[in-house]
């Protein structure tokens, strides 16, 4: 089973000859050194996941990566099970199929062979990051998967908007790396080592135990908990670090689609699925977990319902599904989180690549207000994203609804904070389906309204770049049909589930199943109720968005401007570290008070010698007065002395 | 051991002694005298590998070991010696060495000859005070070191060099001369200047606790900690490239080395008692030297304060006093001798094109040079400590041992992660991405003498960033040897809590 090291290391192969040899001597031919690689990984993967089918798993390393001081050892090595499995398949496949379709999309590019280098070394990082089998290494695959995300938003580095919105990435992720970080340490500090089985095997024996945190006593798992979570709030973009996600859309789009959609963003819920044992034994984590995701995913639902930017649309939705994705950890739905992850990789990637099918048509135009009737131009686009919007909203049979069905009904079943979870995600759905199909009807439906010259160059996307879309969209389709509910396709039909419980565990449900069939039926009636009303708005009476923007202007403006976050954080963090470092530091403590007293002592040295130099003025008359002077003193003191 | 030849004090001499025979070169023979420093900088780097190869990683002891009385009556020796933990510092300065010289190539004009005689001095200097074993010894070449350094600065610098250059010197001989007195009051007490018997000897809490002080007056201003950095910054800009880098790179870490080999050894329990002055200190110079860097128009300027953040770690490491800490501070001083040193060659080699440092005067730098926008980001990846490069592994290290010393510590230490990530990644912004600014259009991109003089601290940034076994085995037992050392003073500790008792009283 040694070939698994060729999953991750063929697109560090690629990766290495694209960046040494691509700028000069592959030039083009670079796409297919990295396609190879990430096409050899595929292979592989679904070698391996076979294996692991068929009851193989695997934890071995493959040499001590850092060994430093009194008992601190970690390795490089590599954790193979199912859940490992459901990965591999959702990235290197997404990874491959983004791979040929930027053949099309990125013709002509100057900067053609970065591109697929970067994109070999993120297939490369994200293989590291869900093969390892301790924490460091996944922190290793974590931070260099941000890194290729930093590098591929930036691509188009002239724009300053686009290297903007690379720092940002990078710099908010960071903030949820300090948390992270932090966990691990403690983790380490607690269990004595990094690696997952042996701290899994050890967390029961700590649950009670206690921390003192400036003063406080708090639960030592739960504080580990919550710092780990911090990097997944940064990493899956939830609030309050969601606001890098929809500025990445900066990015090219099947940039968006691999990394901002169906992989990187998902390391986060990944991770707490990996996680999994540390995160159960602190319910009050649990608890912060699920309502940041319930939250999350209405939160950015709102946001979604009044963008124009297509790509942003699409981006608020990762960030409302990624909110579905860890609401399920939080409720210790694991499976259903990494089922919903599953599915999403297929129909989201699919959306954004439709996306950017639109946009290549458009000659890169991102507002939807000046599109419309797009239909008949691309069919293919039209139908693959029709289809894809389908299965976002949840309407059955198509993936989304089993995966986010099993979120639903296993929140609603939750102990806790789950019912109220529960109902911020149903809400949360009814938004999905209306933002999904209002960017459906603004974008396919209806009449052009862009320019002449637009309507002159509209096309539906070459092969290349169909192709792949077709691909997605049988994963759109049918990837959920691996997890249908037992209720409807009888005993074992839920296989992904079962799939991955030894490593994840499933929840256990006593419910009626008249219960059951009411949860379902009110997700798909509300599904088709937001998908009616978004048909109303843009189809039916198209005056009605600006009316109700009109009655709500207040809501529409808090919404419009994403609840003024970037604004707020502008505020309190970038201008006031600037302004501290400025006025404070450079203007007051360096310039004035250490430089000060730096140059203050010689200053008053020089300042003493020039009044002692007086006092030698070579002037004869002078020292014959100062003597006469000290002599009368002299016998002054005497006589004082005497008579006293 | 089986080498034939004294190695210390050849690393030592062989640059000194090409030093002065380049004095008898015709200065009009500009290249002969290049190719000369180039070549004994080679030289030197080469007989300094076995240092490396041939390391007894099993011993704390000192190795390579070389002793001759000198002056007898005053108990005197040529004393020199490494272990674990100063041998690093003698591989990176031979090698950083080649490197200055490189990249002065074409940069250095005026002068030729007495700089690189300047130049190869210095490296002699420098490499002294890492090997010397005997405190008269250590003195010399600590004090040496500076006048060529002083010259460098004053010399070859920028438009303010000469104020930079006296702030300099002022600095650190204010520091030299209390520990002069330190060494003196040491000798009084014990009758030797062996650095070694000076270690195993104990001394009252007293005067511990007055030495340390002295002593760190003049580590303090070497590393330097806050509030005593504000020479680094002139120092660093107006310093030419090779100095900057010989700064960077080596210079600031002697403050660090001293702390490890004098003050904690020496002083165990003065130092124990002012862990909370030192980690407090280490991270406000993290936090401060950070911030302030966001505020930076000078690219020199900017890293030279990076440097007050990235020393505040390697201190912060020191002092944590644990395994983790100590080992990932030492790791760290390399660290950022390869990576600073490295920005700073990048400057250097951008700074020959447009003789400007100011950030606004760059802007979209990647569009013409790529191969030199691909190096400079992988040293500000280094930087801001991305796994699989070097500055992670010595970064997590600190962090871990600080955390482990002091909670609120490791916390606020972690801040300065995020920090350098902001202010790195905005510098890399503003000179490589946007428009192309009109002032670097057409630019030429590195030639092979720049990737040459680069390419071996890449190679050092990946080597230690993925196996980073081969440098942290040599301080294993070093650094143990060390900490049992501090840690086992059972009536010392005594001592302590009474001696505060009665500070407090």
């Amino acid at each position: 089973m040694k070939y698994y090291l060729l999953i991750p290391f063929l697109p560090l192969a690629a990766f290495v000859i694209n960046i040494l040899l691509g700028r000069k001597i592959l030039k083009t031919a670079s796409q297919w050194v990295s396609i190879l690689a990430v096409f050899g990984s595929m292979v592989i993967s679904y070698m391996t996941v076979f294996d692991v089918i068929r009851g193989h798993t695997l934890n071995a390393d493959l040499y001590t990566w850092i060994i430093a001081g009194t008992g601190f050892r970690v390795s490089v090595g590599f954790l193979i099970d199912q859940l490992t499995a459901v990965m591999l398949v959702v990235v290197t496949t997404v990874s491959f199929l983004v791979h040929v379709y930027s053949v099309g999309y990125m013709r002509g590019d100057k900067g053609y062979y970065r591109f697929f280098a970067y994109l070999s070394l993120f297939t490369f990082s994200m293989l590291m990051l869900i093969m390892a089998n301790n924490m460091l290494q996944l922190y290793f695959g974590w931070e260099a998967v941000g890194l290729c995300s930093y590098l591929l938003i930036g691509f188009w580095y002239e724009k300053k908007s686009a290297s903007d919105a690379g720092k940002k990435a990078f710099i908010v992720n960071r903030f949820g790396d300090f948390g992270f970080g932090l966990g691990v340490i403690l983790v380490f500090l607690t269990f004595g080592t990094l690696h997952y089985l042996p701290v899994f095997d050890k967390v029961a024996s700590v649950a009670g135990q206690t921390i003192s945190i400036f003063g406080m006593e708090v639960n030592l798992v739960t504080v580990i908990a919550l710092l780990l979570f911090c990097g997944a709030v940064g990493k899956s973009a939830q609030f309050p670090l969601h606001v890098w996600l929809p500025d990445a859309m900066e990015g090219p789009t099947p940039v968006s689609a691999l990394i901002h959609a169906a992989t990187m963003v998902t390391a986060g819920v990944f991770m707490l699925a990996r996680l999994n044992p540390i995160f159960n034994v602190s319910p009050v984590a649990m608890d912060v977990i699920a309502i940041t995701g319930g939250f999350t995913a209405l939160f950015a639902a709102t946001i979604a319902l009044v963008q124009n930017d297509i790509k942003r649309v699409i981006a608020y939705s990762t960030v409302s599904q990624l909110g579905y994705m860890v609401l399920a950890c939080g409720v210790g739905a694991y499976g259903a989180g990494i089922f919903h992850l599953y599915t999403h990789a297929f129909f989201k990637a699919l959306l954004f690549l439709c996306a950017g099918s639109v946009m290549h048509a458009m000659a890169g135009e991102l507002d939807m207000q000046k599109m419309g009737g797009l239909r008949k131009y691309m069919p293919v686009t039209y139908w693959t994203m029709l289809l894809a919007s389908l299965s976002i909203s949840g309407i059955p049979p198509f993936a989304g609804f089993f995966s986010k069905d099993e979120i639903l009904w296993l929140a609603f079943n939750g102990n806790g904070v789950g019912k109220f979870v529960w109902l911020l995600g149903t809400v949360a759905a009814l938004l999905t389906a209306f933002y999904s199909f209002r960017l459906i009807y603004l974008t396919f439906h209806g009449e052009f309204r862009g320019t002449e010259e637009q309507r002159h160059h509209l096309h539906e996307s070459p092969k290349v770049m169909t192709i792949p879309l077709v691909l997605l969209c049988i994963g759109a389709v049918a990837s959920g049909w691996i997890g249908i509910p037992e209720l409807i396709g009888g005993e074992h039909s839920n296989w992904i589930a079962n799939f991955v419980r030894p490593v994840v565990g499933h929840p256990e449900v006593n419910a009626a199943h008249s219960t059951a069939w009411m949860v379902i039926a009110l997700s798909v009636a509300i599904a088709l109720t937001g998908i009616f009303v978004a048909r109303s708005f843009y189809i039916k009476n198209k005056e009605l968005p600006g009316k109700f923007a009109g009655m709500f202007p207040f809501t529409y403006r808090v919404l419009f401007n994403k609840y003024y976050v970037d604004e707020l954080y502008d505020l309190i963090i970038v201008r006031a570290a600037k302004g501290i470092a400025r006025n404070i530091m450079v203007g007051f403590t360096d310039s004035k008070i250490i430089e000060g007293i730096v140059n203050g002592i010689p200053r008053l040295i020089g300042w003493t010698s020039a009044q002692i130099r007086k006092v030698q003025s070579g002037d004869a008359h002078r020292y014959a007065a100062m003597m006469v002077l000290g002599m009368f003193l002299i016998f002054a003191l005497m006589l004082v002395k005497l008579l006293g | 051991m089986e080498i034939g030849y004294p190695i210390l004090s050849a690393v030592i001499f062989v640059p000194v002694i090409g030093g002065l025979v380049l004095l008898l070169v015709n200065r009009a023979n500009e290249s002969i005298i290049k190719w000369g420093a180039l070549l004994v900088t080679i030289v030197t780097f080469v007989i300094s590998l076995p240092l490396f190869t041939d390391f007894d990683k099993t011993t704390y002891l000192m190795q390579f070991q070389e002793k001759h009385a000198w002056i007898p009556s005053w108990n005197i020796n040529y004393f020199l010696g490494v272990d674990g933990i100063s041998v690093f510092f003698v591989l990176l300065s031979t090698l950083i060495s080649i490197l200055c010289v490189l990249i002065s190539w074409n940069a250095i004009k005026d002068k030729v000859k007495e700089f690189y005689i300047a130049l190869l001095i210095t490296e002699g200097a420098m490499i002294g005070v890492f090997c010397s074993l005997d405190f008269f010894l250590f003195y010399l070449f600590w004090e040496a070191m500076l006048i060529p350094m002083y010259l460098i600065i004053g010399v070859w610098g920028g438009p303010r060099r000469l104020y930079a250059a006296i702030k300099f010197f002022l600095y650190t001989l204010v520091g030299s001369v209390l520990m002069l007195v330190g060494i003196i009051v040491l000798y009084n007490h014990a009758h030797t200047f062996n650095i070694l018997e000076l270690a195993n000897h104990t001394y009252p809490y007293k005067l511990q606790m007055i030495l340390f002080w002295a002593f760190f007056a003049a580590f303090a201003v070497k590393v330097p900690m806050f509030p005593l950095h504000t020479w680094l910054p002139d120092a660093h800009t107006e310093a030419p490239t090779a100095g900057s880098v010989i700064l960077a790179a080596i210079l600031i870490k002697m403050g660090a080395y001293g702390f490890l080999r004098f003050s904690i050894p020496m002083f165990p329990d003065a130092t124990k008692a002012m862990i909370p002055v030192m980690l407090g200190l280490s991270v406000v110079a993290i936090i401060y030297g950070g911030l302030i860097c966001l505020v930076q128009t000078d690219m020199k300027r900017l890293i030279a304060y990076s440097s007050v953040s990235h020393m505040g770690f390697v201190t912060l490491g020191i002092f944590a006093l644990n395994s983790y800490g100590v080992e990932g501070g030492i790791l760290q001083m390399i660290n950022h001798g390869i990576v600073t040193g490295a920005l700073f060659l990048c400057i250097g080699i951008i700074y020959d094109r447009t003789h400007s440092r100011e950030i606004s005067d760059y802007g979209g730098l990647a569009t013409p040079l790529p191969v030199y926008a691909g190096f400079f980001m992988v040293f500000t990846l280094a930087t801001i400590g991305l796994p699989g490069m070097n500055g992670f592994v010595g970064e997590f290290l600190i962090i871990l041992g600080g955390f482990a010393a002091s909670r609120i510590v490791g916390v606020l230490a972690a801040t300065g992660v995020v920090i350098s990530a902001g202010y790195m990644l905005w510098l890399y912004q503003r000179v490589f991405f946007m428009n192309v600014n009109e002032k670097v259009a057409g630019l030429k991109d590195m030639d092979a003498r720049e990737v040459l003089t680069l390419l071996p601290l890449l190679a050092l940034v990946f080597w230690i960033g993925v196996y980073p076994d081969s440098f942290l085995g040599f301080m294993h037992v070093s650094v143990s040897h060390l900490l049992e050392k501090i840690n086992s003073g059972g009536p010392a500790d005594m001592n302590v809590a009474q001696a505060i008792i009665h500070m407090v009283k």
